[in-house]
């Protein structure tokens, strides 16, 4: 498997059955995919409803996902207007909310929205969302392009909430904010300890329950 | 008085250097033909409120690529490269507010509240230059409230006293902004005659609108 449905696969397990989770762009939108059997989650859209579901072969006039892209909606859903909308995020109705970031740093605080002078697409409803939301996710490759690690001690760019992020899962390892720093939980098949060290920029303990990453087989190779 | 009426007209009643609020959502539930007539009538200096700035060519995105905008008050530009290329070379004033704000604010602004309480923000450079104020122990910024000069927005289906429903995720900002403008102007699809829509299924209550038009792509 890619590093990509690797990190959705481990994402899938942190859902349970009846939760009302908002999926960021990208990477996040592949976790349903991976849900074990027997677990329904409800998915939140900010752009105004809930039961998000999997676009059909027949486009639905005025419908999409927060990515602007054609969707569905799911028996039991229900359309409402964006004050509502947020209301749910910010008011701690959503139970988790797993999206991507540029950097996570010791202190559980997410830059994701704006690199200064180069690239500026706007907080959307990220901010919202990493503040509202009872569970924040961050499901991210370890690194950027240029190898540099996105676990860093302090963000650098500018936050998108404080002390917000409860977990980070990346194609290396699954680490924990707890009230003692970051924890590092899990591992990759084939990851050392040492690899994740030197390729994390934040310090970290090593749980005493160091285990192998849930939800991937034990002999899978990364592509 | 009746509120049904046509292009021609509402163009006459929009102006260069007004407040414009937009409705839609990446272009979902905005109001194309009244977008449009912003264009054909070279309104300009539009200080623009909207979720976003949708494409280059869909929803509000032609107003920026036509430079008609003095300011951007909105969550995201990321899908019209053209909002952030004019805003880095310090041709276009953009306000980028938390999606949640933006909606809180401009619900405020229709509600008569002297802006809002929230906690999006707080720690970041959202929170510069604003007030915060610390309640049961939590910090929140204060958040002003948006009004506008003009709402142009997009609902599905309008009754000829202005009653208003929308169509699944084409609602978003709609129905605050209905009540944030001085005067509100919207695109429908289709338009019946009062009493043949459910009260129960009304969204945006008539008194609040104050022009309609039926537009249809194909038209």
């Amino acid at each position: 498997m890619d590093t990509k449905e690797l990190i959705a696969r481990r994402a899938a397990v942190e859902l349970h059955d009846g939760d009302v989770v908002n999926l960021g762009i990208g990477l996040p939108t592949l976790i349903p995919d991976y849900l074990p059997a027997g677990i329904n989650i409800i998915l939140q859209s900010e752009n105004g409803y809930i039961g998000l579901g999997p676009v059909q072969d027949t486009i639905i006039p005025d419908l999409v996902n927060a990515g602007g892209k054609p969707a569905n909606i799911l028996p039991g859903g229900s359309f409402f207007d964006s004050a509502t909308s947020f209301a749910l995020i910010r008011g701690g109705h959503v139970d988790v909310t797993i999206l991507g970031g540029l950097e996570v740093d010791a202190h559980g605080n997410l830059a994701n929205w704006m690199v200064p002078g180069k690239m500026v697409p706007g907080m959307g409803g990220a901010m919202d969302l990493v503040t509202g939301a009872k569970k924040v996710i961050v499901a991210m490759e370890h690194t950027s392009k240029n190898g540099a690690s996105k676990i860093v001690s302090d963000c650098t760019l500018p936050l998108t909430a404080r002390g917000a992020v409860s977990m980070i899962i990346t194609e290396l390892a699954v680490f924990r904010f707890t009230p003692q720093g970051l924890v590092l939980e899990e591992l990759a098949p084939g990851v050392e300890l040492e690899t994740v060290t030197n390729r994390t920029g934040a310090a970290f303990t090593v749980s005493a329950d160091l285990s192998p990453m849930r939800n991937i087989p034990s002999n899978e190779v990364l592509l | 008085m009746g509120k049904v009426t046509t292009l021609e007209e509402i163009g006459e009643l929009v102006h260069d250097g007004m407040t414009i609020m937009v409705g839609g959502f990446m272009g979902t539930g905005a109001p194309d033909a009244l977008v449009g007539i912003l264009m054909d009538r070279d309104i300009k200096d539009i200080t623009l409120i909207s979720s976003d700035t949708a494409l280059v060519d869909t929803g509000v995105g032609p107003l920026v690529l036509g430079r008609r905008l003095k300011k951007v008050i909105a969550s995201h530009i990321g899908t019209n490269p053209e909002t952030g290329r004019q805003m880095l070379a310090g041709e276009l004033a953009v306000e980028l507010v938390p999606q949640g704000t933006l909606a809180e604010r401009v619900r405020a602004g229709g509600a008569g509240l002297g802006g809002i309480l929230t906690p999006t923000g707080t720690g970041t450079m959202v929170a510069d230059n604003k007030q915060t104020l610390t309640i049961e122990g939590r910090e929140f910024l204060v958040e002003l409230p948006l009004r506008a000069d003009v709402a142009l927005l997009k609902a599905h289906k309008a009754d000829k006293s202005g009653n208003l429903v929308y169509r699944n995720s084409a609602r978003n900002f709609n129905p605050l902004m209905a009540l944030a403008a001085d005067l509100v102007i919207v695109q429908v699809d289709e338009i019946v005659e009062t009493g043949e829509l459910d009260p129960n299924i009304v969204v945006t209550p008539g008194v609040l609108v104050d022009k309609i038009i039926c537009y249809k792509e194909s038209e």
